[in-house]
């Protein structure tokens, strides 16, 4: 059970209910549990969806696309079942927050859910949870049962004569499954492979048919758009951005841990004040903002605010939520090849460019940091990821591209500073220890 | 092959959530994995009968999921993470500690057959890191002292 | 579909709706590179070689998954375009190991020429390569894991195509892997369409491995000698001490009726013609025993005997068996030579199916057979009785993609539970046997409906599970009824009357087309050349012989003995001589060898078969392989035969038939009108065993021409054939082309349909050839690897 923190300026929405115990249903109706949903039974599909786009909710997932946006996607009649489909795969490192969600807020998962079909026509919703957190799965299959038991699932929900299932589904390990339309693949049994999009998967999705697919964290949020309306989810915000966000701040500093902020809060005070600046008075190196996939940022890069225009604006993305603090003592060169083994991991290997790029790209980075790089390899590892970049078959590609090219151009002269033998200037005994201790 | 009468239910259960019998196979293969220690042919023969796949359909499926294994391993396996927030705060460390500790490397397993010990991606601890998992548990805002606690706890659950 | 206009380049293009962006550029000769994409299999965007430039995106596009719309604006050759393939051919090759100089596919490889279409054969990595032991998956299958740059066109192949699923993809990232389904080896078809489909050389064929170069093979286009299905093979063939030998055998063209498809006897059971115990020189019995000869004292032999037994004893005394497979010309001039020569109607071969029954019932509906590629893109079709997947791997291969790409319907009826089930949409079991009834129920006797119904628990496979619906008999017809241009496919459990039962009952719904299994790679030509003792060619009754009787002279009027009653009449001492070509009644039909005790045998074979070792002349015989003609098969197909290697030592049956009515005094002008056709200047010819190509063939080809110079040429039969034989009449230009002709089946032979109970099924498994396949150590090997034995006789 992970631990949790606050600071003064958070403002709390998703996290209103951690720690109140609202994995029990009585507590969590006591909580305004499952009035968003009976209020949504009244809004009707246009209602519900006009309201989450008017909302400026954003995906919480990585891309930051519109949610309303999405469902509106989904085409109104179809021959086949529609789904909702909750993305708990929650992989990408630096990033640990729907664990949370799930863990003290379950049921508005399961109400961000059903809200979901509602808004969509879908009858029929998945719970996909990473197959490391069995503990929250089995929170949530208790959940799911809980509800059913009331008759807030299964036929007839809240006696308004629809019905709607939820079902809960674990994995087993992939990172690439997180990607929609391998969580799809995943989901009906198979290898994590993308699928080819076109066709989408609000078109054609589960089994053939349409399915809205969205993060934890961005159904979590739907019930209190509902409920507290779009126009006040809005203005937490900045334009287009609405609402909060759960940031995980990891990394070397004071006080790592789960925050929620309004979207647009500075990363600096983020870093320094909420987070607690860097231990042991060492000075701030780079900030990874929004998981490991998103381009680093140097410390003089750090007076942005944190949504997803803004942080774009300055060349990298808000991501996922999960800001990694590095200081003085990280070796880049090693920060970039731990980077790039996950990705080699978890590549899965059905496209050329990222299959061997990112083979090439470790095992290089291996031997650079090891003290064999030469000069052409720097551009060569630029030239590498160059070549991946936009080219891959699933954006897990550009994953692995996107912050190996900002390392090297931001970080060049650590690059080379490991040339021609020369150990890596990082390791000095006792950096290590004084982490740990 | 036999499974446990939970392992039973809960099977009969998930098979009607889907539209076709396909869908449970991962989760189903997790679960079979929890109750036999790995995914032998016998399981994956007998998982295969049940959802109308062949071997070869199974295997290419348990091949694709890290957490999935056709060889057996350690009562309790051991999975320090290294990815980036626990590396910043001495995940390699820790693993090498492990290492020493257990006397194995990674996706080794004790000669008793008590532990394993693998180097895992990240595991949604960031925030915790350090950060480790024995089988399905958390362990986390880890240092090497800590880690011996834990990895003596289980020793004394396993022995007992 | 509606057209949509796009620009490709500049160029303009008008394509069908839903057509593939890279599909669009190649109708217009634009290439875009591909290795993950394959035509007709599923579409997987893996390669990432096929990336273009298409307006308004921001991102290059995959060629292979875009499919066109109206305006679209494409480019496919920029230097953006051009440095994304390369950067995907570097990546590739950084861990392919460069070892094209000894790999079978060096020279014939995509990724060879992607290298050198982009110049990316510097090496950027200093890393070493990973690398992989190679592996042996079958007898027939080898993997060389390395080399695999995971474009599934094999995973696809055997799954979508075949319906084996026997390959699939494990591990991830760049531990990925291409699996056989059972663990280290595969359990399949052994059909070697994976081998065939690999851009590079990563599966090989142990038939083929580190034989030869494939610029050191003639590349010989013909028709494979083993089913009645017709495949075209591209044999490879290369010069070794005895002549030409085959190497190799694919597909490579892709033009023939088979389009992709080869199954195991197609690609490798070639074999049996480079084995060291086929006859070189012919053989006289001495003493009891069989030895050496020459041609000169074989041929004058056989002549005196021939000509003895017909003087002193009449036609009647000798007796003659023909081939299902020798060609259409052999088979022709054979019939001819016992009718002009011999004098005697006491021909007959190995019937496997009821050709004239079915030529009786179509009267008066040319038209109405099916062709092979009609069976891939009917809208539905019937298969009653046989088993296409183990007897005729082409047809299946024809069902299956048809019902995958097309949706077309599939009603099968048979005893056991055939893999072409589960393409089936509707599936009617009856018990084994009663395929002839089930015509007659077809035709609308309803009062064997009953008997229809399979026993309930009977069977071997009587546990069903698969989902295909079990209707009722009557059910099942009415939905028959419903369709349209059906193609009825039946096997040769449908014989005599009830061939009729089921031709009238397709003549009742629209379109519908009918398709007559028979099982060796000539059967139906042999059938349609008159090797019968009442029938001449086209089914015409000895006693209509009319335009053969004018044509030839003397043609004995009255039937001759079937083969049954040719071994009557060893027994009693009346058959003087038995002329024995290209088949083996004797190991085929059990017979007692002593029958033949006080008959002069001679037999043309490649082999000691039963029959051989009781001949008193042995003539060794070029197979197929080894000479020019054409095939007719199954479903009336007319394919070129073309040779492509030579054993020096045998004879085309072609050119001994010839000899042997030579060395009886006969007129051989007149038994084969040679010399007819276009002069040609012989004097460019080098012949096969230079080692080049024939170059004064494919000069006369590329002509137009044909040779006929000698009476050794079957293209002066064949002009025989198409003036004479009635449904022949096609295009020769087409067919010298290489293309396949459809023939038609002219209803000729009213109340020829004798003798149902002459017709023996081959009953020929994937793996086993009749009496040939027992000579092909492929088939023997892969057998032995599946503990299984030849096909019964
Ligand atoms: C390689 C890769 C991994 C991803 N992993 C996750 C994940 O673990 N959880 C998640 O919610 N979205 C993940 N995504 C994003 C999803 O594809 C998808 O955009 C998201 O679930 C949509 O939900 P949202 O609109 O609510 O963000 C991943 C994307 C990629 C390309
Ligand atoms: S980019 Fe390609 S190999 Fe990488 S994860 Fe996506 S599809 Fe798989
Ligand atoms: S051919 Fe298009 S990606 Fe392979």
């Amino acid at each position: 059970m992970a631990d949790l923190v606050s600071h003064p300026d958070e403002v709390r929405v998703v996290s209103r209910r951690f720690g109140m115990g609202a994995t029990n249903l009585d507590r969590y109706l006591e909580l305004d549990g499952y009035k968003a949903v009976q209020k949504a039974l009244g809004m009707g599909t246009d209602g519900i969806v006009n309201e989450v786009k008017n909302s400026g909710l954003r995906g919480r997932g990585g891309a930051g696309f519109s949610t309303g946006m999405k469902w509106s996607f989904v085409p109104k009649q179809a021959s086949k079942p529609k789904y909702v489909l909750c993305n708990g795969d929650e992989s990408e490192p630096g990033t640990c927050k729907d664990r949370l969600i799930f863990e003290h807020d379950p049921h508005a998962v399961i109400e961000g859910v059903v809200i979901a079909g509602l808004a969509v026509g879908s009858h029929t919703g998945y719970i996909y949870v990473r197959g490391e957190y069995r503990y929250l799965l089995d929170i949530m299959q208790k959940a799911i049962a809980d509800a059913y038991v009331r008759g807030f699932l299964g036929k007839n929900i809240f006696g308004s004569g629809y019905d709607f299932d939820v079902y809960w589904h674990g994995g087993a390990g992939a990172y690439e499954v997180g990607e929609e339309s391998a969580l799809m693949e995943s989901l009906e049994g198979k290898r994590g492979i993308p699928r080819i999009r076109p066709p989408f998967p609000a078109v054609v999705g589960l089994w053939g048919g349409p399915t809205v697919i969205n993060n934890a964290e961005t159904l979590a949020s739907v019930p209190h758009i509902i409920l507290g309306g779009a126009e006040w989810y809005a203005s937490l915000g900045p334009p287009k951005n609405g609402g909060t966000r759960l940031f995980c701040l990891s990394g070397h500093l004071k006080r790592p841990g789960v925050y929620e902020l309004p979207m647009g809060y500075n990363l600096r005070k983020m870093i320094f004040e909420v987070g607690g600046g860097i231990p042991d008075g060492r000075a701030l190196k780079a900030v990874v903002p929004g998981g490991s996939s998103t381009p680093v940022l140097k410390s003089d890069e750090i007076d942005i605010a944190m949504d997803f225009d803004s942080v774009a604006k300055s060349g990298s993305m808000l991501g996922s939520g999960g800001v990694v603090v590095l200081d003085e003592t990280t070796c880049m060169v090693k920060f970039a090849l731990r980077t790039m083994k996950f990705y080699q991991h978890e590549s899965c290997g059905w496209c050329i460019p990222c299959r061997e790029g990112t083979d090439w790209l470790k095992k290089t980075l291996i031997r650079f940091h090891a003290g064999g790089g030469v000069n052409k390899d720097i551009d060569n590892m630029y030239y590498l990821s160059e070549n991946m970049l936009g080219r891959t078959f699933c954006p897990l590609g550009d994953a692995a591209a996107m912050p190996t090219m900002a390392f090297i151009k931001k970080f060049r002269k650590e690059f080379e500073d490991h040339l021609d033998g020369k150990p890596c200037p990082f390791e000095k005994a006792g950096v290590v220890e004084s982490v740990l201790a | 092959m036999r499974f446990s009468d939970q392992f039973e239910t809960r099977f009969a259960e998930m098979i009607t959530h889907y539209p076709t019998k396909r869908p449970v196979l991962v989760p189903t293969l997790l679960y079979a994995q929890d109750e036999a220690g790995y995914l032998s042919d016998e399981v994956i023969e007998e998982i295969a009968e049940r959802l109308e796949l062949t071997a070869l359909d199974v295997r290419n499926v348990i091949s694709y999921y890290s957490m999935l294994s056709t060889k057996p391993r350690g009562k309790y396996n051991v999975q320090v993470c290294t990815n980036i927030a626990c590396m910043l705060r001495g995940g390699e460390e820790l693993l090498e500690h492990c290492e020493k500790k257990l006397g194995i490397a990674h996706k080794g397993t004790t000669p008793d057959g008590q532990f394993s010990l693998e180097e895992v991606e990240c595991i949604g601890a960031c925030s915790w890191a350090p950060a480790v998992q024995v089988n399905y548990d958390f362990h986390e805002n880890l240092t090497t002292e800590k880690m011996d606690r834990v990895l003596e706890g289980y020793a004394k659950k396993g022995a007992a | 579909m509606a057209d949509v206009n796009i620009t490709v380049d500049g160029k303009k293009v008008t394509a069908p709706a839903g057509t593939l962006l890279i599909e669009a550029c190649k109708s217009v000769g634009i290439e875009v590179p591909s290795f993950c994409y394959y035509p007709n299999l599923s579409l997987q965007g893996a390669c990432r070689m096929c990336l273009v430039k298409v307006e308004k995106m921001p991102k290059l596009q995959t060629a292979c998954t875009t499919v066109i719309s109206e305006g679209m604006i494409a480019i496919t050759d920029s230097d953006e375009v051009r440095q994304a393939r390369k950067g995907m051919v570097e990546l590739l090759l950084g861990n392919h190991p460069l070892d094209c100089p000894v790999c079978d596919a060096g020279g014939e490889c995509e990724l060879q020429d992607m290298t050198f279409s982009y110049g990316a054969a510097e090496s950027k990595y200093m890393e070493p390569k990973n690398h992989k032991e190679e592996q042996q998956w079958s007898p027939v299958v080898y993997f060389d894991r390395p080399r695999c740059i995971l474009c599934y066109r094999c995973v696809r192949v055997c799954g979508e195509g075949m319906d084996v699923w026997a390959l699939g993809v494990q591990n991830r990232g760049v531990g990925s892997i291409i699996a056989p389904n059972k663990e280290d080896h595969l359990e399949c078809e052994e059909c070697g369409m994976c081998i065939d489909i690999c851009p590079v050389g990563a599966l090989t064929s142990g038939a083929y491995r580190y034989k030869t170069r494939p610029w050191e093979m003639n590349h010989v286009g013909t028709t494979c000698a083993h089913c009645a299905d017709g495949c075209k093979t591209t044999l490879g063939v290369r010069r070794s001490e005895t002549g030409m030998e085959i190497v190799r055998g694919d597909n490579r063209d892709k033009s023939g009726i088979n389009g992709d498809f080869l199954c195991i006897k197609g690609r490798y059971a070639f074999d049996f013609a480079n084995r060291e115990d086929r006859f070189v020189q012919p053989l006289i019995r001495k003493d009891g025993q069989l030895a050496p000869s020459t041609w000169e004292e074989a041929f004058e032999l056989i002549g005196k005997r021939f000509k003895e037994a017909r003087e002193q004893h009449g036609g009647q005394a000798i007796g003659v068996v023909g081939s299902n497979r020798t060609t259409n010309e052999e088979n022709y001039l054979l019939q001819k030579f016992a009718r002009v020569v011999l004098q005697t109607n006491n021909i007959d071969h190995h019937r496997t199916a009821d050709f004239p029954a079915f030529a009786a019932a179509l009267r008066g509906k040319p038209e109405s057979t099916a062709s092979m590629r009609d069976v891939f893109n009917a809208p539905a079709i019937l298969l009653i009785g046989n088993d296409p997947t183990e007897q005729h791997p082409l047809m299946a291969w024809q069902i299956r993609n048809n019902v995958r790409l097309h949706r077309a319907k599939l009603y099968v009826v048979n005893s056991r539970d055939i893999k072409l089930r589960r393409q089936a949409t509707g599936f009617l079991r009856i018990p084994k046997g009663a395929e002839g009834r089930f015509a007659a129920f077809l035709n609308g006797d309803d009062s064997v409906a009953e008997n229809l119904r399979p026993v309930a628990g009977t069977g071997a496979d009587a546990g069903e599970s698969r989902a295909t619906t079990q209707t009722t008999p009557a059910g099942f017809r009415d939905q028959l009824r419903s369709e349209q241009n059906l193609i009825i496919i039946f096997g040769a459990e449908i014989r005599g009357g009830d061939i009729a039962s089921v031709v009238k009952f397709g003549s009742g719904i629209a379109g519908a087309k009918f398709l007559y299994l028979a099982d060796y790679a000539n059967s139906r030509g042999a059938a349609d050349m008159g090797l019968y003792p009442d029938l001449l060619p086209g089914y015409h009754p000895i006693a209509d012989s009319g335009k053969f009787h004018q044509e030839w002279g003397g043609v004995p009027q009255t039937p001759g003995l079937t083969l049954p009653e040719m071994v009557d009449s060893a027994r009693s001492g009346k058959l003087k001589a038995l002329y024995v070509v290209g088949t083996n009644p004797v190991g085929r039909f059990d017979i007692d060898p002593f029958v033949f005790s006080q008959s002069f045998v001679v037999v043309q074979d490649m082999f000691l078969t039963e029959t051989a070792s009781l001949a008193d002349v042995v003539l060794p015989a070029a197979n197929a392989y080894e000479k020019s003609g054409t095939f007719t098969n199954t479903c009336g197909d007319l394919q070129l035969v073309k040779k492509a290697a030579e054993v020096s030592g045998s004879k085309s049956d072609f050119e001994m038939i010839v000899r042997i009515a030579d060395a009886m005094g006969a007129d051989v002008h007149k038994l084969v009108p040679f010399g007819r056709g276009t002069a040609a200047d012989m004097g460019q010819s080098r012949g096969a065993q230079s080692g080049e190509a024939d170059r004064h063939s494919v000069w006369l080809e590329a002509h137009g021409l044909e040779p006929k110079m000698s009476p050794f040429d079957p293209m002066a039969i064949l002009d025989e054939i198409q003036r004479l034989v009635p449904g022949y009449e096609v295009s020769r230009m087409n067919l010298l082309a290489g293309n396949d002709q459809r023939t038609s089946l002219v209803g000729r032979a009213s109340g020829a349909a004798q003798n149902p109970e002459l017709i023996a099924p081959a009953n020929d498994h994937l793996f086993s050839s009749g009496t040939l396949g027992r000579y092909s150590r492929t088939l023997n090997s892969v057998m032995e690897n599946h503990d299984q034995q030849p096909a019964e006789f």
